[in-house]
């Protein structure tokens, strides 16, 4: 086969992948390394989630509404949104809940993407709220303890027992009934 | 399982079996989970760790066969034990250098591990030699759906699995197949094959995940996306690839056979005849030269050595299998005397007792 730059014989058969379908091209090895070393300039690293994070966040946003937004925090784990900006690292599954509006945009950037469509556990969670709820708990217990406010960590711990007991009966009886129905 | 004995053998993903496993080392599946009633690692206490341990470590043994999985309590390992599970592939590095209560379950084949406390409270990762993203599926999904019947994920109808990363959520799946291409790289079409692959919102990482440098030609494709594709979507975007990089890389394999039969061959022979009589040689130069060894025996180019004892060096040539080896901790430079006189030692075998040893 003959080169399709010049008359010498093609040595190098490339397969285009990008776009569409498949594309061969046919060179000799001095038009195949002119070829190939086209564009071979290094390629923009893999935007990092605070690198789209800040993009994003600029757009149509004060600083004030910026600096606003900054210090928001989870009610459950106490996370600021500056903190997951900064470390990309939410706290608590609530997070996706109490920062819902800024990770919509944040989610369709990154996955092109905002809904699951893969797969769902076959028993959901029993009570989302109350184990959410948890979180909120054993974190005010443990700032009771750490201010020596025993009678306030003692309080909390009834609570948490109380809902462990709550949830965990509700779990057992429901997946009960499930296997027991199949 | 001990430790100590893991450095006899080569492990699952480099067993060297398997599907097209000339040039596809190995295909991985791996899924991120949470607890629905524990924050996430960045705010968990050590308290919350340890009881997230406990708890998973508790339905782990619910849901498997008595024996089935062995824990290591990676916070009471020492440093070298931990490397070795590095470079087994069985914990990521995060995993190995971070602090706090964290551990890991594997099975004595090396194919399932699962850590405990890692980014996410579980992430389950299943490994099969060559390509074989199918069954690794399979043997997950199994895997996943025991595990859930005891614990409660955090999970969100619209958002799916919740991850510590947004970058995670959804599936929480990260699907990767390592490939071995000396062969694209040495005709300098890899880059090429890399941008491509970027295009389609696939990730290219080397032999040790992210930010590893490409070590003995090893490079790992996996899916950058995890949410709004379903699980066997995500699994076809990748295996949909990887015959055509096994098409490249056979094709430049040929080329370089046809066009450049005696460079090539100087060139493994080279790599060979280093191998076998340096005095002291470091991780990369084994990584480098070993890879072109690989390539020389499956061409033909090179008989002295089979293709098993290839493979087991690329992976008791490692830092830390190197001291379990040798018994004590050496530093650099006497690693680099160690891993010569290991080499030596191997590539001197006839290569007969060499083959009859690994069968």
């Amino acid at each position: 086969m003959q080169c399709q730059e010049c008359d010498k014989t093609a040595t190098f058969h490339i397969t285009e992948l990008a776009g569409g379908k498949p594309q061969e091209v046919h060179l000799c090895e001095d038009h195949a390394r002119e070829y190939l070393s086209h564009g071979q300039e290094e390629q923009p690293a893999a935007p990092t989630l605070a690198g789209v994070l800040a993009h994003q966040l600029a757009i149509g946003q004060t600083a004030e509404d910026l600096a606003r937004l900054d210090k928001r925090t989870c009610p459950m784990c106490g996370i600021s949104f500056y903190e997951f900006r900064d470390k990309g690292r939410f706290g608590c599954p609530h997070d996706y809940v109490c920062f819902a509006d800024e990770l919509e945009a944040l989610l369709a950037n990154i996955h092109g993407e905002t809904k699951h469509v893969g797969k769902c556990p076959q028993h959901s969670a029993t009570d989302s709220a109350k184990q959410t709820e948890l979180i909120r708990l054993r974190r005010e217990m443990k700032n009771a303890i750490s201010a020596e406010n025993y009678e306030r960590a003692s309080t909390l711990r009834d609570e948490i027992r109380q809902i462990e007991a709550e949830v965990g009966e509700k779990q057992k009886t429901d997946r009960a009934g499930e296997e027991g129905g199949e | 399982m001990d430790l100590d004995k893991l450095t006899s053998r080569s492990g699952e993903w480099l067993r060297g079996a398997g599907p097209e496993s000339d040039i596809v080392i190995s295909s991985r599946i791996r899924l991120a989970r949470n607890l629905a009633d524990y924050p996430f690692i960045s705010r968990a206490t050590e308290l919350d760790r340890a009881e997230i341990e406990k708890i998973l470590w508790e339905a782990l043994t619910a849901t498997s066969e008595p024996g089935e999985l062995f824990y290591f309590d990676v916070n009471k390992l020492g440093g070298l034990d931990r490397q070795l599970l590095v470079e087994r592939q069985l914990i990521s590095r995060e995993h190995a250098e971070s602090e706090g209560a964290r551990g890991v379950a594997i099975d004595s084949g090396e194919r399932t591990s699962l850590m405990i406390n890692e980014e996410d409270h579980l992430r389950i990762q299943v490994m099969h030699s060559g390509l074989d993203l199918e069954k690794a599926w399979q043997r997950i999904n199994d895997l996943d759906d025991r595990l859930e019947s005891k614990v409660t994920y955090a999970f969100d109808t619209r958002l799916g699995y919740l991850t510590a990363c947004p970058t995670n959520v959804g599936t929480g799946m990260r699907v990767s197949v390592m490939l071995h291409l000396p062969a694209l790289v040495l005709t300098r079409q890899i880059e090429k094959v890399f941008r491509s692959l970027h295009k389609i919102s696939l990730a290219v990482r080397g032999l040790y995940g992210e930010g590893s440098q490409a070590m003995g030609d090893f490079y790992q494709i996996s899916n950058q996306i995890t949410l709004g594709s379903t699980e066997e979507a995500l699994i076809k975007q990748v295996a949909d690839v990887v015959p055509e990089l096994i098409k490249y890389e056979r094709k430049a394999r040929d080329f370089l056979m046809k066009e450049g039969h005696e460079n090539l061959h100087d060139r493994v022979s080279r790599a060979y005849g280093i191998l076998s009589t340096a005095q002291t040689i470091s991780s990369e130069e084994t990584m480098h030269l070993l890879s072109s060894v690989r390539m020389g025996v499956q061409l033909g180019l090179l008989t002295d050595v089979a293709l098993p004892t290839v493979n087991e060096l690329f992976i008791c040539t490692q830092p830390a299998h190197l001291q379990k080896i040798s018994g004590v901790e050496l530093d650099t430079a006497d690693r680099n005397k160690a891993r010569a006189t290991l080499l030596r030692r191997y590539l001197s075998r006839h290569d007969n007792e060499t083959s009859a040893e690994h069968n």
